[in-house]
């Protein structure tokens, strides 16, 4: 046994888990762990400007890996600046250890200079949280931190460190294993209902998969693409899902929701077995569920965590377990039965669906002057050939990149669908790429949202983090421009961003590349040279067409099928 | 409709704020809670009482459930089950009223155990209804407080909530 302080102990414990990055910002609290993360080089720190931007970046690490995404912050403003990062984690149920600095034990309660209730302000956006008293627990307490980060519906814990804490001495050992009475997440799904999932899948008429964030974060396309294949089924993926199912697949019928496709929407609607993968029935993805269960469908639902189960629809075969475990089981036992699904009615559906496809819900004006925001998308799509990791903040853009890139592979699509956090993108974008040095890495986003975390220019500039920022730039907020738009008679309150800076300049000012691109003759050009870069990162501000919308759109509250669709206007 | 959820949970700092934040959160209704620690100071043993329809039920017990300290969650009212709460209630008890007020603690079981010149503090124990009806009984006007630690819980016979 030897004896640490507990800043020692912190860098011992990251080192254990096999940390490579940590995203931080030091402050009085934390310096002892920072000495610490001095005197060795196994886990790199990556300094932000900004501690949202730790949380949004070990954030986007851990999407684009399989790995818990680290951060590490100061007490007080530290953590309530963090607070955005961890409840947009949350939401989306990234794994990731937050570590807190906080105020000397003693002067905890007494309002202690950047003293903050940590524990209490982030109880609700994270997993769980330990405020660790006495440094005999830390060790275990990080041990716990790490094993209920990633297992079972996976999610943001934070621990909060006193300074003298840090300070501490004992003796440290790692604990090989850990096990939580109060905390057993079910794995193997239940092989009575899993019985009847294949039966009614084998007795469906008009089948359809819908599948969401769970099957990207417990590794399950692979198993999904396998037994969708063999069940010859249409499927869907939400927007927390795309690339669960090759986009470029045929049976691949888009996204459903809010901004889904039309076939996707119909066919969600019209089905008469719905099986719900690691999904959760959202109020963007199902709209009114009144109006989604006026239509009788029997819905099976895979899910590792059972309170989404039921919560917001009546789900009539519920299998709570890991996705890729009851994924497979429904595979063997459908292999096993040396049933089909029943075919003729199976190609009675697809020639129904075909005639929704043909709607061609996602045509757009491709002979305008100006450029619109989707050849952008598109053409990001072509250059990239559909490789990139593609981080997105929230708005149309996301929307737009949604639709337009089709995403073949998992983990390649980073976006706060859940919180919907602008500013999530560039500082996701830094994540990714620093788990993926060669890789293509690009930054889809808006004039509102890249000024929400716009100084982390500077963090990828001392870090030399080639991205690619793609600024669909249309002078508007402009989703809150569209709803304007078609629900507040065209009166533009505050969503027009007046006195944008000059993004050229701001980038170069950062040390970047900067272009600005002004006419759909130029767009691929410009790509293909930023990609070219790889050294750089290249600003690209595209002046987007101001009045474009996105399309279809479903009103909030309304029924899944009352889409307003862009030739109807 | 009505239930009496009881849990077990690690006696940790912070477990009630997360019980109760979690209702508070997610806007479901508390009509009481109580918690103390069980034979085991490990745990705590916590009953809620809560209205709401089943779905609603169905949701606050996964999501009690889903919180990390949570050993074990058990709607107890879904069977045959024994409710008891202990109320003290401290009356003005001078001239007539207070052979009354003395009468009245008897006929509901109650003990008197306090005493001065001018007031008595009754304990009475039993489910809420009989509690309720204690304070209907007597002179509204006589009560100086009340006190009630609300409902704890227990199922009967052979159904036992223990990890």
């Amino acid at each position: 046994m030897m004896v640490l302080t507990g800043a020692e102990i912190v860098i011992r414990c990251l080192q254990e888990e096999k940390v490579d990055y940590v995203f931080g910002y030091p402050g009085g609290s934390v310096l002892f762990i920072y000495d610490e993360l001095f005197k060795q080089d196994k886990v790199r720190h990556i300094l932000v400007r900004h501690e949202q931007g730790a949380v949004h970046a070990a954030d986007g690490y851990a999407r684009s890996t399989e790995k818990v995404g680290v951060a590490l912050v100061t007490s007080g403003p530290g953590v309530t600046n963090a607070v955005t990062g961890i409840a947009t984690a949350y939401m989306d149920s990234i794994p990731m250890v937050i570590i807190s600095g906080q105020v000397t034990t003693a002067y905890i309660g007494q309002d202690a200079f950047q003293e903050v209730d940590t524990v209490g302000i982030t109880r609700p956006c994270v997993k769980h949280n330990y405020l660790v008293k006495d440094v005999r627990d830390l060790a275990v307490t990080i041990k716990k931190a790490f094993y209920l980060a990633r297992s079972g519906r996976p999610g943001p814990v934070l621990v909060d460190i006193p300074k003298d804490i840090s300070a501490a001495k004992c003796e440290y050992a790692y604990p090989k294993t850990i096990a939580m009475r109060s905390y057993n997440p079910v794995i193997k799904g239940h092989q009575g209902q899993i019985k009847k999932a294949v039966q009614l899948l084998l007795e469906a008429k008009r089948p359809m998969v819908y599948t969401g964030g769970g099957v990207i974060l417990s590794d399950a396309a692979e198993k999904l693409t396998k037994l969708v294949r063999r069940l010859g089924f249409p499927i869907t993926n939400t927007l927390m899902g795309l690339g669960g199912y090759p986009a470029t697949d045929k049976q691949f019928v888009g996204m459903p929701g809010m901004h889904g496709t039309y076939e996707a929407n119909m066919a969600m609607q019209h089905c008469d077995v719905l099986l719900a993968v690691g999904a959760r029935f959202d109020d963007r993805v199902i709209g009114d569920p009144a109006h989604f269960s006026e239509v009788p469908r029997k819905i099976i639902h895979i899910d590792i965590d059972p309170s989404s189960i039921s919560k917001r629809v009546k789900v009539d075969v519920p299998i709570v377990g890991d996705v890729p475990e009851v994924l497979e089981d429904i595979d063997k036992l459908l292999a096993a039965s040396g049933s089909q699904p029943d075919e003729k009615a199976l190609k009675a559906w697809w020639k129904q669906i075909d005639g929704w496809r043909g709607k061609d819900c996602l045509k757009y004006d491709r002979k305008s002057k100006l450029i619109k925001p989707q050849f952008v998308i598109e053409k990001l799509y072509e250059v990239t050939k559909g490789e990139a990791f593609v981080c997105s903040d929230v708005g149309q853009h996301q929307m737009w990149a949604a639709q337009y890139y089709k995403f073949d592979k998992p983990r390649r699509w980073l976006n706060s669908g859940g919180l919907g956090t602008m500013g999530f993108g560039l500082p996701a974008a830094m994540g990714a790429q620093l788990a993926h040095p060669g890789a293509q890495v690009a930054c889809v986003t808006g004039d509102g949202s890249i000024q929400m975390c716009i100084q982390e220019l500077a963090t990828c500039k001392q870090h030399r983090l080639p991205i690619k920022v793609i600024l669909l730039n249309n002078g508007y907020l402009g989703m809150v421009r569209q709803w304007q738009e078609l629900f507040h008679g065209n009166r533009y309150s505050e969503s027009y961003v007046d006195a944008l800076p000059d993004f050229v300049k701001l980038a170069e000012a950062y040390g970047h590349v900067g272009m600005r691109i002004e006419k759909p003759g130029d767009v691929e050009g410009a790509l293909k040279e930023a990609f070219k870069r790889k050294d750089d990162l290249v600003f690209m501000d595209f002046a987007s067409d101001q009045t474009e919308n996105v399309y279809p759109m479903v009103q909030g509250g309304k029924g899944l099928t009352e889409m307003i669709l862009a030739e109807e206007l | 409709m009505r239930h009496v959820i009881s849990l077990l949970i690690e006696n940790e700092a912070g477990a009630l704020s997360r019980v109760s934040g979690l209702f508070s959160a997610r806007a479901y209704n508390i009509e009481s809670l109580t918690v103390a620690p069980t034979e085991d100071a490990s745990m705590s043993r916590m009953t809620i009482v809560s209205v709401g329809s089943d779905d609603i039920i169905e949701q606050i017990t996964k999501q009690l459930n889903k919180l990390i300290e949570v050993v074990k969650v058990v709607d107890i009212s879904e069977a045959a089950h024994i409710e008891r709460e202990l109320m003290l209630v401290k009356v003005r008890a001078t001239g007539k009223d207070r052979e009354e007020m003395k009468r009245m603690s008897d006929i509901f079981r109650g003990r008197i155990i306090d005493v001065t010149e001018s007031t008595y503090v009754i304990e009475l124990t039993g489910n809420t209804a009989k509690l309720d009806s204690f304070i209907e009984a007597i002179d509204p006007t006589l009560i100086l407080e009340t006190v009630r630690t609300g409902v704890c819980g227990i199922g009967r016979g052979d159904r036992v909530l223990k990890v």
